[in-house]
């Protein structure tokens, strides 16, 4: 039987099934190599069940420049002071130590697929059997005119954990009294559909705490938006006449900003803000595009594995991919993560290959003991991964239901966090 | 035609006595049975006038309630309380299944008590229980579908054998919410549970007999080996 690597990965559990000798590739020391770049929710994860589930049969490395990990999921929770900062800042020392993963802090800045090596800014190139891309998202050059990353200390995104979230909450704890707070929601799609609104949520919370007669001002290209009926029953309860959202009817899709003015445009009416939040569109993280994975701003992926529909040697999770239904999320990386893992264990050494199930929730927290959650269980199809059944928080449920969906949210945070760094 | 009407309210009481036993069309079970077979209840819980919480919570007004929110009762089970917020509400249907089996509800009840496994023995304690109940949405003529089909689970299904390797590749998608060293701060531990504990809780998911949204979503795509895979995997943690 001759046996193409694509044929392979095509046919899936049943010529994985067929296979009893592993297949092996050339590597110094024997074992088959696997990078694996970004130390977020998918790389972390498929890291870790990379490393534990092989017993070392595979070598594992993980470049990821951050020594410090910060949690994307949970930091509006900072913001809202419901969290510090240190709560959501994670390590890679388990993984090395207890895992033998080898951590590479650094920025991969180029791979050959064809010499099947990354090349990283330091200088070293990693030669690989597979590699594993989860760079998580990048920002879409221009996306809000006036905006680019040099004005991000004016205008902050905070859509990527750690220093970003930090000035935010800075600049909100030093506005004047009665000041107005402005976010530039994104379009669709991008990371954490219900994240813009959460963090509203939590904005409003901690204003109202220190600043209670300040504005709330959203300029937002979409129509809806994740959990809308329940974020807005939320805030008329909670935040009565502090938040005002100004969606793509009023011109909230013809938006530009001036950082230096400290103003919003929209649809040519120039308003004057004290905070500014731009979360422009998104696109999958730059090391995509490096390795011409990517179909328009997102990386095309087969559900069943999820393996690079242009390269078969590459996988691609999280919010980089486009793979159907699953928003992008951490849970869901983390989801895909296992179902990565375990099919490029199938082909690396042999192991057992099991069909892909995926699921995700997204809690949001709408004020104290306040918590809504949304979210889905999947299975992948050759055209993509589909839901199969779904659910989310109904508007009127009472404190005790709210105060218990916040509290699960806690146990899943421990919970994602422990399965990422171990 | 007027005498039309009482034939086909007769036929209809009969079609109805006749399903749910001896029973008069008007009632869930035989009252006065049941008055005898909640003796095996009465060691921990009350009912009636005067009734108060012993080592269970009086059972008065249980009809129509919230799971775990009885006045003044401040022993119920983590799992009881969390059945209850998760929206667990004790009508016709959910008390039959409590009553044939706790653990089909709630895993960790405190409720210890093996079980009414007679469908007829447990409508004649409902029937008994109802009397002290005056929520207008429990008599039963409103709720013509409410008895309880039988929640057992067939043998065969308990007899599975799971594959523990497969239940790994499965548990990795328990473990991002149900942590694996077993802390169970605001979700619960499902490490270590025995196993038939797990299949009976994950299938009773799977019908929607327990309320929990997302478990029903995730558990409602498992097959029955994958069920037993599952168990066997934490089981065997």
């Amino acid at each position: 039987m001759k046996l193409n690597r694509r044929a392979f990965i095509g046919t899936g559990a049943a010529a994985a099934a067929a296979l009893q000798a592993p297949m092996v590739w050339g590597a110094t020391d024997g074992r088959p190599k696997v990078v694996v770049i970004g130390g977020g929710a998918g790389g972390a994860t498929v890291a870790r069940y990379l490393a534990k589930d092989s017993k070392g049969e595979i070598d594992v490395t993980l470049v990821e420049p951050s020594r410090q990990y910060y949690t994307c999921f949970f930091s509006n929770l900072y913001i809202g002071g419901f969290r510090d900062l240190s709560s959501i800042a994670h390590s890679y020392g388990t993984l090395a130590a207890e895992y033998g993963v080898n951590v590479v802090h650094d920025w991969a800045t180029g791979v050959d697929r064809d010499a099947k090596t990354v090349t990283l800014a330091g200088g070293a190139v990693l030669p690989y059997d597979k590699l594993v891309l989860s760079p998580g998202i990048d920002f879409v050059d221009g996306a809000v005119p006036g905006w680019d990353v040099s004005a991000q200390n004016r205008m902050p995104h905070a859509y990527k954990a750690g220093s970003q979230t930090e000035l935010l909450k800075a600049q909100i704890e030093s506005m004047p009294e009665g000041g107005r707070f402005a976010m530039v929601a994104p379009p669709n799609p991008y990371r954490c559909p219900p994240g813009p609104y959460e963090r509203v949520s939590m904005v409003a919370h901690l204003l109202s705490q220190i600043n209670p007669t300040a504005k709330i001002l959203i300029v937002d290209p979409k129509e809806k938006f994740s959990k809308q009926a329940l974020f807005e029953e939320g805030w008329n309860s909670h935040y009565a006449g502090m938040i005002e959202r100004i969606g793509p009817d009023f011109g909230g899709d013809k938006v530009e900003v001036d950082p230096g003015e400290m103003t919003v445009t929209i649809d040519g009416v120039v308003e004057k803000v004290d905070v500014c939040n731009v979360i422009p569109a998104q696109k999958a993280g730059r090391i995509c595009e490096i390795a011409g994975v990517n179909d328009g701003n997102w990386a095309p992926v087969n559900g069943h594995t999820m393996v690079s529909r242009i390269d078969g040697n590459i996988h691609v999770l999280g919010d980089a991919t486009n793979q159907g239904d699953m928003p992008k999320s951490g849970f869901s990386a983390n989801s895909q993560a296992k179902v990565a893992a375990m099919a490029i264990r199938g082909e690396l050494t042999g192991s057992k290959v099991f069909p892909a199930k995926f699921s995700n929730t997204c809690w949001s927290l709408i004020d104290a003991d306040d918590g809504v959650k949304v979210g889905a269980s999947y299975e992948a199809t050759d055209e993509k991964i589909s839901s199969v059944a779904s659910f989310i928080s109904q508007t009127g449920e009472d404190a005790s239901l709210r105060k218990q969906t916040y509290e699960e949210s806690l146990g899943w945070y421990a919970g994602i966090t422990a399965d990422m760094f171990g | 035609m007027k005498t039309g009407v009482p034939s086909v309210l007769a036929g209809l009481c009969l079609a109805i006595g006749a399903w749910v036993g001896a029973a008069a069309a008007d009632e869930i079970g035989d009252a006065e049975n049941g008055e005898r077979i909640f003796r095996k209840c009465a060691s921990c819980h009350q009912v009636g006038q005067g009734a108060t919480h012993r080592v269970g919570p009086h059972l008065n007004g249980i009809f129509g309630r919230r799971a775990g929110t009885v006045d003044g009762y401040g022993k119920y089970s983590d799992g009881l309380l969390r059945a209850g917020n998760d929206g667990l509400i004790w009508s016709l249907e959910k008390l039959h299944a409590y009553l044939e089996n706790p653990k089909y509800l709630v895993t960790g009840t405190r409720m210890n008590f093996a079980g009414l496994s007679d469908a007829q023995d447990r409508a004649d304690v409902l029937a008994y229980l109802r009397q002290f109940s005056d929520n207008p949405a429990n008599i039963p003529e409103a709720q013509p579908t409410a008895i309880a089909p039988e929640v057992e689970l067939p043998p065969g299904i308990l007899a599975l054998v799971g594959d523990p390797e497969y239940g790994e590749y499965l548990a990795s998608e328990c473990t991002t919410c149900h942590q694996r060293d077993g802390s169970d701060q605001g979700i619960p531990s499902i490490t270590g549970w025995p196993q038939e504990d797990f299949v009976i809780a994950l299938h009773a998911y799977k019908r929607k007999i327990r309320p929990h949204p997302v478990m029903q979503a995730y558990a409602g795509r498992l097959t029955d080996d994958e069920i037993a895979a599952l168990a066997a995997y934490f089981a065997g943690l």
